[in-house]
């Protein structure tokens, strides 16, 4: 197991109070996945890829255990991380477009980023040649500035930046939501030719765009309120999700061949609920046209095939 | 309804103003009542800037706008109050849309304030609240309050209550719900829908290629400022005849098909050849290859 | 949802109300208003509580303060209170008059030229940036030497007329980016014209920088009209802080030791500006939440 994440909490700390916006999240992810971390905006997708590589106020660490390769990460000491992130955990930042520093060449840039941990450039200059090789860029661009790249060029050249020290786990947070369809494609399976070329072990893409992860994730994972709602390899939760969210959420997602006038798609009623003050039990229950009473109480993760796990009442009572 | 002919934005670029960029170059299409047309291109595609000249934000450089017949491209003053009773926008970002000081009333009162003057209040009230409805929200849930407290969904829905509250005969919509999520952006998608349905013209704006099926009669690619293919938009989606299109469908990340299984598409000889955006000099010239179906040739 | 009740209660504090409430609990804010209101008073009521005027010679002079003259005489044996509060009260009036109309005269300018933009913006700004250019004093002092009247309304009138251009640039800036908002293109597809636009969206959006710009304003005038009745352009008739200082000055009231005759007009000169600029930074803090949360 490369990566195991168990009972992590993570609040935000406000002026009224506690958001939970991650609360209770429990995950493996093997080696060489890639892992689609989905859901909307306020879920806690992008709660959980910080916390894993900087976790800071107003970010609170509440319990749980974070383990990479065996190795506990301590996420609540800021200070102890240092020596995690970047070497063992890297992020490529969702503004990509200006995570440069501007006023120096990228060779010095990623020169003195290297310095930081240590490590001398020239030892690893044939290495960041043949990265480049790989996302197709040319050798010259060392010598250029971040201002003379263009957004793709500069999107590729933060991701092999991101991953030149091997990292175990690359988060890749909101990476194509600001991209064209087409660098889109072209930055995903980027990611891909990553993993296979055992460049990272393996990635927590996250993105709102489920149909983006169907294309690239071996499993999915995703979030509703801060908490856990369906895990599964991707086909799986796409074509026979089990979560009512998943659900309505697949079937919600417009595709070249739907019409309006022809088949319309319905969307989910309602708004997910305040983080700040939660209700008790599953926090779908409001906007769930399969709820009850039983769903006042937290419901329990349940293993429902080969990897795929849910976090709903009627499953567990299917499968009683 | 709505005909723009040969319309084109131009900017200086440069040091000295002495290139100049097209925004869009030499555009010409038509809206016609009660159709839902899609205006779909990348980032830098031109087609906000279209969405804002139609809607008479920015000046056109040159070109003519018709709408019912009439000139629109100079209109000022009261011509432009009129045919504002007629064509309004709802813009990309919800919240701000909203001046946040304000309550969210305010967009009413405005109307009401700049075109129905003289509507007795009470009247005015029952017209807003059947409006309110009508794009599927609670009049006494959004009403008094500041756009802050309220969903980004909700606050889309009110300004096409605002659009419905004129005598409005054509929308654009310029990415109304690509800041919205997934659960609640079909619903207002659907609320597109149901307008033209009534015979309301809408013109989409998107980026999304499968938000732009679901919706339109017609679709509309735009690549770079250039116009490069429009038609019937089965017609367009089902048989792209300019490689930019092709491309662009080829990468749309899709829910039944992923990317390794797409088939790659044979070049054919076309007979003619295509107009390209930054490559190719000059105007383009729209050519009918079937019935309703264009593309852009040198 | 105990959390939406909450946060209803939160947002019922409307956005004037709620900055109200930041105010009263901001240490800066209250220090610089008990201040600056402690001279206002003194100004109003002052006037009213001496029996002397300003430049009568009411008793012996080079008195220091003693029961009669509880702020002591001058040199001439005029009644240092009573130049103290007259003087404070023309200085506000300096203050009002400059700082209204530089405020004025920059929203003005910077709300036509941010969001005509064109040629209007072009000839606006290049009246501005002159104006910018020339230095105030030089050209205060020029004006006010022409004036063979001179009263402190006069001279708060010259004032704003050359201070308002670095607000014109700030309001234009800020002008420039508001009216590209979706809010500005909503009023103008709703028919608003130019003006209801200018003065209902965009306004609204700038008042609490604007407030501060009128704060600065005011200490700024306070000052400029300092140092004009220093090297002796102040007003040809009346008192003020500044012609108070410049007479004390004059006569040697330093190298005379008379502490009560030179103090007063500088320390009060100090704390209402200070006090000023003390408001300000407070301001900063509750108008901006990022601020306010730290």
């Amino acid at each position: 197991m490369s990566l195991m994440i168990k009972n992590l909490k993570v609040y935000y700390q406000t002026l009224r109070g506690k958001v939970k916006a991650l609360d209770d999240i429990s995950f493996q992810l093997g080696d060489g996945e890639i892992l689609g971390l989905a859901g909307e905006s306020g879920c806690g997708k992008s709660t959980l890829s910080n916390s894993l590589i900087l976790l800071k106020p107003p970010m609170k660490y509440v319990e749980g255990t974070v383990m990479l390769d065996g190795m506990e990460l301590p996420i609540q000491d800021y200070e102890a991380m240092k020596k995690f992130r970047y070497e063992k955990i890297s992020i490529i930042p969702q503004y990509a477009m200006n995570a440069m520093n501007p006023t120096v060449k990228i060779g010095k840039y990623i020169s003195d980023i290297l310095g930081c941990k240590g490590v001398k450039y020239q030892d690893i200059e044939v290495e960041l040649k043949r990265r480049l090789d790989i996302v197709g860029l040319d050798h010259e661009i060392l010598k250029m500035y971040p201002i003379e790249l263009s957004g793709g060029m500069k999107q590729r050249m933060v991701m092999v930046i991101s991953t030149l020290m091997n990292p175990s786990l690359l988060l890749a947070d909101e990476i194509t939501s600001a991209l064209d369809v087409s660098t889109q494609k072209a930055v995903a399976k980027m990611l891909v030719e990553f993993r296979d070329k055992e460049i990272v072990k393996s990635v927590i893409f996250v993105t709102h765009d489920v149909s983006v992860l169907y294309q690239i994730a071996d499993k999915l994972l995703i979030m509703y309120a801060g908490k856990f709602a369906e895990m599964g390899p991707t086909e799986e939760v796409i074509k026979h999700p089990k979560h009512p969210y998943t659900k309505l959420l697949v079937a919600s997602m417009p595709e070249v061949g739907i019409k309006y006038d022809e088949t319309p798609l319905k969307g989910i009623e309602g708004q997910p609920p305040s983080l700040l003050n939660p209700p008790e039990g599953c926090r779908f229950m409001d906007r769930c046209p399969q709820a009850d009473r039983k769903c006042n109480e937290i419901p329990p993760v349940i293993t429902v095939g080969s990897g795929h796990e849910v976090c709903c009442w009627r499953e567990v009572e299917k499968n009683a | 309804m709505l005909e723009a002919k040969n319309i084109t934005k131009q900017y200086k670029k440069g040091s000295f103003g002495k290139k100049i960029f097209k925004a869009v170059n030499n555009a010409s299409f038509y809206i016609k009542e009660g159709e839902v047309v899609s205006l779909i291109g990348e980032s830098g595609s031109g087609k906000t800037t279209m969405g804002k000249m139609i809607l008479k934000l920015t000046n056109i450089s040159s070109g003519n706008i018709y709408y019912e017949g009439k000139d629109v491209s100079n209109i000022s003053g009261n011509g432009l109050k009129e045919y504002y009773r007629k064509v309004q926008g709802v813009f990309q970002d919800p919240f701000s849309s909203f001046n946040p000081i304000f309550k969210i009333d305010r967009i009413f009162s405005m109307i009401k304030r700049e075109f129905y003057p003289d509507v007795k209040a009470e009247i005015w009230d029952r017209k807003l609240r059947d409006s309110l409805k009508s794009v599927g929200v609670n009049p006494n849930e959004v009403l008094n309050k500041f756009p802050h407290q309220l969903s980004g969904g909700q606050l889309q829905r009110l300004l096409i209550a605002r659009a419905l509250l004129l005598d409005v005969k054509l929308l654009i919509a310029d990415e109304i719900i690509s800041m919205l999520d997934a659960s609640t952006r079909i619903d207002v998608l659907n609320l597109i829908g149901e307008l033209k349905k009534k015979g309301l013209g809408v013109l989409f704006v998107t980026h999304d290629l499968s938000l732009g099926y679901y919706i339109s009669d017609r679709s509309i690619i735009m690549y770079k400022g250039v116009i490069v293919e429009m038609g019937n938009t089965d017609k367009v989606f089902l048989n792209p005849i300019h490689e930019y299109t092709q491309k662009l469908l080829d990468a749309v990340p899709r829910l039944d098909m992923k990317w390794e299984e797409v088939e790659i598409r044979k070049k054919t000889d076309l007979g003619f050849k295509l107009f390209m955006p930054g490559k190719t000099d000059g105007e383009p010239v729209m050519k009918e290859i079937e019935e309703n179906h264009f593309v852009a040739v040198e | 949802m105990a959390k939406n009740k909450k946060s209803r209660e939160f947002k019922k504090i409307s956005n004037s109300k709620e900055n109200l409430y930041f105010a009263f609990r901001n240490f800066k804010f209250v220090l610089g208003m008990v201040i600056f209101m402690f001279f206002l008073v003194l100004a109003i009521i002052g006037p009213f509580t001496t029996e002397f005027d300003p430049t009568d010679y009411a008793g012996p002079g080079y008195q220091s303060p003693n029961s009669e003259f509880i702020m002591g005489t001058t040199f001439f044996g005029q009644d240092v209170y009573s130049q103290f509060v007259y003087g404070l009260r023309s200085s506000f009036a300096v203050g009002l008059t400059g700082g209204l109309l530089a405020t004025g005269l920059g929203l003005l300018i910077g709300f036509f030229a941010g969001y005509k933009g064109g040629w209007i913006d072009e000839i606006l700004m290049m009246f501005t940036n002159v104006m910018m250019v020339i230095p105030t004093i030089a050209l205060l002092i020029i004006i006010a030497a022409y004036l063979p009247y001179r009263g402190v309304t006069i001279q708060g009138v010259i004032i704003g007329l050359t201070a308002w251009p670095w607000t014109a640039r700030a309001v234009r800036a800020q002008t420039f980016s508001l009216k590209e908002r979706n809010f500005v293109y909503l009023s103008r597809i709703s028919g608003c014209s130019t003006l209801k636009i200018i003065i209902g969206d965009i306004a609204p959006n700038m008042l609490s920088y604007v407030f501060m710009v009128f704060i600065l304003q005011f200490g700024g005038a306070i000052l400029a009209a300092v140092a004009l009745d220093f090297i002796g352009l102040g007003p040809t008739q009346g008192i003020s802080l500044g012609l108070m200082m410049q007479n004390a000055i004059l006569w040697n009231a330093v190298q005379l030791g008379m502490w009560w005759w030179i103090i007063p007009p500088g320390l009060a000169i100090t704390l209402v500006v200070g006090g000023l600029y003390f408001m300000n930074t407070g301001l900063d803090e509750i108008f901006n939440p990022k601020l306010r949360e730290m």
